[in-house]
């Protein structure tokens, strides 16, 4: 077991808690930024896929994860991004100037309709979220001269400085793109986390009336929060569109938007790895069933059918699961494995047991 | 002048008068205790003055500043602080993040400068930190600095929350029963606590509380309280003697 | 006359949503969790019947059929909450929705796997029939969706307004603890609901599928039942079914008077203003949490 002794309060602020650490974080990043020369062409875009995920199940675990405020409508906001960037781009808006803006045009749009939902709490919000997702795709057909309505929209490649960006054409430089838009997005919200705001997000998440009392503006966080997390979410849209090079009123569907919040709640609320954690899941989970189903036909003499529904009733299981036996998610499991490890020989069963408190009484005044 | 003032308030839930034309001011340093039967309406008056609920009528003024024209998170900023009497701390969060939420109201730095975690930033960090340490060490808390407060056994849950309020720096600090589910070494150490935050802080104390000990050993005045009206207020000896208490505790002697 | 006609076609609409509504409604007076899988549970209920009665499958009679799939999907919902609900017992509400809406999901799939993909219909013995009032020709099936659905709701009030049982189950939704103090055994009123709510399922799951057809994705009209209730406002069970009927109508005569399109926009988008002027629902009162 690494045991640090604190000297210093910078030790806290950082975002590493030492050398050891950050060079594992650095070496991590370095064998990302090499996958085009280890990884085939195939597989480079499955990650490109996982990180774009990752960046949306970062914009939602600000809201839901730190926040504590449940989204079932999330991509609404990937559609607004994706479309707001490729509007943009279609007006001649160059790449580097359309793509902040379609993120920061998704946040204004998302804190105004946080606005009204403010009041909502739980399951309304929830509900109202989910409404939101089911109406975009009616919108989005509705606002046929701006949208392309059910025909979609289409596009192929960006540029920057002359550089073509494309995901067919050059998935090496797409992948770039991806990875620096997730370290980037990544940092500012590690920074978020250690500043005052961020303190505030979970205040507000665990327990509204002390927050209050410590004078944070209910409100006013839970609008910025939610402002936050429809820009990052907006910015993973615009990538996906960039991803798929064409899409329409049904690309970014109910379905979406639960299996975004779900991804989350697998990887670990309350955490960012827990955002990386679940997309992997998300992101590899169609691969993993394809191979097993060959490895099971083949070892049944059967050949393979495909079992429609299988992902979502496979990614249900695994969901329920991890609700009843894991609620920390991917990340907390990681935690305890971890833990089990450092400490060994001496991990005891309890030791991530949270006491329940029965003093909580109901009583009125 | 008091420094906080509350003159006739009134409180109706649909028919029920929690908090009947009270009236009572906290001079500038002292401890005021308010006490009574269940039900009395003390809790009632705290979340008055924190603007949880507005009052039907009456004025509540602290420091000259007219509370009822402050929204809820705005009292703190005034310099008033609180506990809840059922512990209402930021379970999944650590007791270093729970005091630095604490500093929030000395907040300067805005999204921009905290998403790219600048130098003046840093510095406010590094700020926020030494004052939380100064109430980590006056409250003895140095051993569950980095833990949650979800396995923290409930005696230091109720010192973390007192160390919380400490750390926005208030005028004045409402206590809801400090004491309430604590040992009797713990209810001992709390009342060293009450009297140093008055002595050594300067901070006017208001709390709410059972038990008479607690209230006889650190405070100036006491108020009593029974059906959301004053029953008597002065020194706890005289308070403890009023007819009209013992009747509200023991009923009427016959 | 087009007009009463498309009324009482949707109030059949309407009374499936209303039924699904209620399932949600009983499950949240009694425990406080949401369950996302109701759809789910009225399209097994419809697919459970469709394998005992219809011919190609168990070829059972009808009313032979119908107490067996009521009994197996009372079975199911305590099961499901005996083997997992219950383990969640004071976690968040939105652990258990999601729990809930990955339920769904496995329900889906299990569907999918024994039944297929093929919409299909219950073989009923008031299929065709029709009933003549006046100038109005209405389907045997709809006039029966909607005297079940209204003797259902009237039984399920009464149940939960007037007897003891059923005051002492709301008491247990408001306060789990206390309620535990006075003797009230929540854990098996847990159970019991969760069964309740499956039986009520399976009701609007048959009649679902004797007036139209079924096939696994039927279950997100669950999505639509929800925004039914959260429209008549949680926690009252005549306000579900009275959030359902407005959908119901509200569907066909938007799409008749605005555009093909809006039958699906025009629920959503009174939801939406629902939950901003009216956050409980129409019909609701508000509750504040004490400090």
């Amino acid at each position: 077991m690494r045991i640090i002794f604190k000297t210093d309060y910078m030790q806290d602020i950082r975002p590493w808690k030492d050398g050891y650490q950050l060079s594992l974080y650095l070496i991590l990043l370095a064998v990302m930024i090499a996958a085009p020369w280890w990884l085939d062409m195939f597989y480079l875009g499955e990650l490109t896929n996982v990180l774009v995920w990752a960046i949306a199940g970062l914009g939602l675990m600000i809201l839901t994860g730190h926040t504590g405020q449940a989204s079932l409508g999330h991509a609404a906001f990937l559609a607004i991004g994706c479309y707001a960037n490729v509007i943009l781009l279609e007006a001649g808006v160059p790449f580097l100037l359309a793509f902040p803006l379609a993120g920061i045009l998704t946040g204004v749009i998302g804190a105004t309709i946080a606005i009204p939902a403010l009041r909502l709490h739980g399951i309304y919000l929830a509900i109202f979220t989910l409404a939101l997702s089911i109406l975009m795709d009616d919108i989005i057909v509705l606002a046929e001269p701006i949208t392309g309505g059910v025909a979609g929209k289409f596009i192929s490649g960006v540029d920057i400085f002359g550089l073509t960006i494309d995901r067919w054409g050059t998935p090496t430089y797409f992948y770039w793109l991806v990875l620096v838009v997730t370290v980037l997005v990544t940092l500012g919200y590690i920074n978020l986390l250690r500043a005052p705001l961020g303190r505030s997000f979970i205040a507000v998440r665990d327990s509204e009336v002390s927050a209050q009392a410590m004078g944070v503006d209910i409100a006013r966080t839970k609008t910025i929060s939610f402002g936050i997390s429809c820009a990052v979410t907006g910015w993973a849209g615009a990538l996906m569109g960039l991803y798929a090079g064409a899409f329409n009123n049904e690309t970014f569907s109910v379905v979406i938007s639960i299996q975004l919040l779900m991804m989350i709640v697998i990887g670990g609320l309350g955490s960012i790895h827990g955002a990386f954690f679940g997309a992997i899941v998300i992101g590899f989970l169609p691969q993993f069933l394809s191979i097993s189903k060959e490895y099971v036909g083949a070892l049944f003499g059967g050949d393979t059918v495909a079992i429609p529904g299988l992902e979502f009733g496979v990614f249900g299981m695994i969901l329920i699961a991890f609700i009843l036996f894991e609620p920390m998610g991917i990340y907390g499991r990681w935690l305890k494995i971890r833990t089990f490890f450092e400490l060994f020989p001496f991990y005891r069963k309890d030791m991530f047991k949270r006491q329940k408190s029965y003093l909580k009484t109901e009583r009125l005044r | 002048m008091s420094l906080l003032e509350l003159e006739n308030v009134t409180l109706k839930f649909g028919g029920l008068t929690a908090v009947d034309r009270l009236s009572f001011s906290v001079e500038e340093g002292e401890v005021f205790a308010i006490v009574g039967p269940n039900g009395a309406g003390k809790s009632t008056v705290f979340n008055l003055i924190s603007r949880f609920y507005d009052p039907y009528e009456g004025s509540i003024r602290f420091d000259g500043h007219d509370l009822l024209k402050v929204k809820p998170s705005g009292v703190a900023a005034y310099g008033v602080a609180r506990t809840f009497q059922n512990i209402e701390l930021f379970e999944h969060a650590t007791v270093l993040q729970n005091l630095l939420v604490g500093r929030h109201r000395h907040r300067k730095s805005n999204l921009v400068s905290e998403l790219f975690f600048t130098p003046s930033v840093k510095r406010q960090e590094l700020e926020n930190r030494e004052k939380v340490e100064e109430i980590i060490d006056f409250l003895d808390l140095q051993a569950y600095r980095d833990k949650m407060i979800a396995g923290l056994p409930y005696g230091v849950r109720k010192v973390v929350e007192v160390a919380r309020a400490l750390a926005t720096d208030p005028k004045l600090l409402l206590l809801d029963e400090p004491a309430s589910g604590l040992s009797v070494e713990e209810t001992t150490d709390m009342r060293w606590w009450i009297d140093d935050i008055r002595r050594q802080m300067g901070i006017t104390v208001l709390m709410v509380e059972h038990d008479m000990g607690l209230v006889s050993g650190v405070s100036d005045r006491v108020l009593a309280m029974a059906d959301g009206a004053k029953l008597a207020l002065g020194t706890p000896a005289e308070v403890q003697s009023h007819p009209a208490v013992i009747e509200a505790y023991l009923g009427k002697a016959s | 006359m087009d007009n009463i006609q498309l009324l009482i076609s949707g109030l059949a609409n309407g009374c499936v949503y209303g039924l699904i509504a209620l399932g949600f409604v009983l499950i949240y007076k009694a425990t406080e969790a949401v369950n996302f899988a109701q759809g789910d549970f009225m399209m097994l209920g419809a697919f459970v019947t469709i394998g005992l009665t219809n011919t190609e499958y168990m070829g059972l009679p009808f009313w032979l059929a119908l107490p067996i799939s009521l009994g197996l999907m009372a079975g199911l919902g305590y099961l499901l909450d005996r083997l997992i609900i219950r383990r969640m017992f004071g976690e968040s509400q939105t652990s258990v929705v999601i729990l809930t809406i990955a339920l769904g999901f496995v329900i889906r799939f299990v569907a999918g796997l024994i039944w297929g993909h093929e919409p299909q219909t219950l073989q009923n013995p008031l299929a065709g029939k029709e009933v003549r009032f006046g100038g109005l020709v209405l389907g045997m099936e709809d006039v029966a969706v909607i005297v079940v659905t209204l003797l259902l709701t009237w039984a399920l009030y009464v149940f939960f307004s007037k007897t003891k049982l059923g005051l002492a189950m709301q008491g247990a939704s408001q306060n789990q603890l206390a309620a535990y103090y006075m003797g009230i055994p929540v854990k098996r009123v847990q159970g019991f609901i969760w069964a309740l709510a499956g039986a009520v399922a399976a009701v609007a799951g048959i009649l679902f599928a004797a007036k139209g057809s079924v096939d696994p994705n039927t279950g997100l009209m669950g999505i639509k039942a929800f925004a039914a209730a959260v429209i008549g406002g949680f926690g009252s069970l005549p306000g579900a079914l009275a959030g359902g009927l407005i959908v119901g109508v509200i569907e066909p005569f938007a799409s008749r008077y605005i555009a093909a399109g809006y039958s699906q926009v025009a629920p959503y988008a009174l939801l939406l203003a629902v939950l901003i002027f009216r956050p409980h629902g129409l019909f609701s009162q508000v509750r504040v949490k004490k400090v």
